[in-house]
């Protein structure tokens, strides 16, 4: 991509997250704050947060390919979804919420606001959740989705993504991201991929893993989660995986 | 050795989410039943951005204490009543005129340090379009006199803190409690780096 003006206001870590002002990213423009962020200690209301109460969730919300209510089947190659949720220190963090959305294997999401020509799925509701498991894994089966068209700059399509929302433990812990594809080929021209740093940027991309896959039945793609921010002990000693 | 640098950066909410994180059960604009205890609030406002317009498609995500000053969590172990109708957490998102409203109960104190507390607050959080990460602000309110001592707003540049302070409005017989969260210009809402570098001690 060509030059872009970024912002010097970022939420945290600047090796890690993006900044508010990315130009690129159009609608950036007029709502990244222009002010410096007010730095604050972590009080009882930062350090706790509705991650533990979150629980209603039904084996059937954890699988996208059929949880429209149709009692049919998403068209589309059916993936699993999975990984490990952890917290800074590399902990697991077990039966937490985690919540996803996605357009459908043709690049649509069931949304009044997205109006492009693609394929609507009654299949698909491109909605899911699930807990994680003791040792902090969450897993979904759905389709792949596919990339899709916006008005962002010309000929301007989103890589394939996931999107996640995850709380963790507190509320400075609050993280929605978005997880890419390994080897798409539509990074170079995305300005939200773009706008993390390169390196924190490879971490949000799942691999494609063999093992996962299920023979005669779906393909398996591995992507962990750090959830950190703001935590009472963000940064000790410990091994990723 | 781990660091900040093993950290999942933040991507946008998009336009996208309502489906997902407005579902049944997960849209919760209202905190209270019946036998909630506490004094009922309405809180409402907008989201606006740099041209003053309304976000169309912003998510505000509340949390806060019960009447009490105690949090639903297990890190509070306070001898304090939980009250068991109440989470403390809500989500909605705006209209498409950037207006947000909650209705929920006016939270007692929590405290900030030994023998020190802070005065009552929510805890806000923003998403959006075009926001890379949300943005993290409190509501005080601003008839409230405990407000003149809690140890966050005195850390607030002075000339700011109006921003994080909503108005009162008795309606009909009901508490309403207004705050625009301005994302950009010169009344730009006051929005936090958790856990920043700060000591304890300059507050
Ligand atoms: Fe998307």
């Amino acid at each position: 991509m060509s030059s872009t003006t970024i912002g010097a206001i970022v939420r945290g870590d600047a090796a890690v997250f993006p900044p508010y002002l990315y130009e690129a990213y159009r609608s950036t423009i007029k709502r990244a704050p222009g002010l410096p962020l007010v730095d604050v200690p972590l009080t009882l209301s930062e350090l706790t947060g509705p991650g533990p109460l979150l629980s209603a969730v039904t084996p059937e919300d954890a699988d996208l390919t059929r949880n429209a209510g149709t009692g049919g089947e998403a068209i589309g190659q059916r993936i699993i979804v999975t990984g490990r949720l952890l917290d800074a220190a590399g902990q697991p963090i077990p039966h937490a919420l985690v919540e996803v959305w996605q357009a459908n294997a043709a690049g649509r999401y069931v949304h009044k606001r997205d109006q492009w020509p693609g394929p609507l799925d009654p299949n698909f509701l491109g909605i899911g959740r699930c807990k994680t498991d003791t040792d902090g894994v969450y897993r979904f089966m759905t389709v792949r989705p596919g990339a899709y068209p916006w008005k962002n700059h010309p000929n301007a399509w989103r890589p394939a993504h996931i999107h996640f929302s995850l709380f963790g433990p507190a509320w400075g812990t609050r993280l929605i991201t978005q997880m890419y594809f390994q080897d798409d080929p539509l990074f170079f021209q995305d300005p939200i991929f773009a706008s993390v740093p390169p390196e924190a940027g490879k971490r949000l991309i799942a691999h494609y893993d063999h093992d996962l896959t299920e023979a005669e039945w779906a393909l398996g793609w591995r992507w962990d989660i750090v959830l950190g921010g703001a935590t009472a002990t963000p940064f000790e000693h410990g091994e990723v995986r | 050795m781990f660091t900040s640098s093993y950290l999942s950066a933040s991507q946008t909410v998009g336009p996208f989410f309502h489906d997902a994180l407005l579902r049944e059960g997960a849209h919760t604009p209202i905190l209270i039943n019946a036998e909630t205890v506490g004094e009922r609030l309405r809180i409402e406002g907008r989201v606006l951005d740099g041209a003053g317009q309304g976000v169309e498609d912003a998510l505000v995500e509340i949390w806060q204490a019960n009447s009490a000053g105690r949090y639903n969590h297990p890190l509070d172990g306070r001898d304090l009543p939980l009250d068991p109708t109440f989470s403390g957490f809500g989500r909605t998102a705006t209209d498409p005129k950037g207006c947000f409203w909650f209705e929920t109960i006016r939270p007692g104190p929590v405290p900030f340090a030994e023998s020190v507390l802070q005065a009552p607050h929510i805890c806000v959080a923003i998403f959006g379009r075009g926001l890379l990460n949300h943005l993290y602000t409190r509501i005080y309110f601003a008839d409230d006199p405990a407000i003149e001592r809690d140890p966050i707003l005195r850390h607030v540049p002075s000339d700011r803190r109006h921003t994080l302070l909503a108005s009162r409005h008795d309606v009909a017989g009901r508490t309403v409690y207004q705050l625009d969260l301005l994302l950009q210009g010169a009344a730009e809402t006051v929005f936090f780096n958790l856990g920043g570098d700060v000591s304890p001690s300059n507050l």
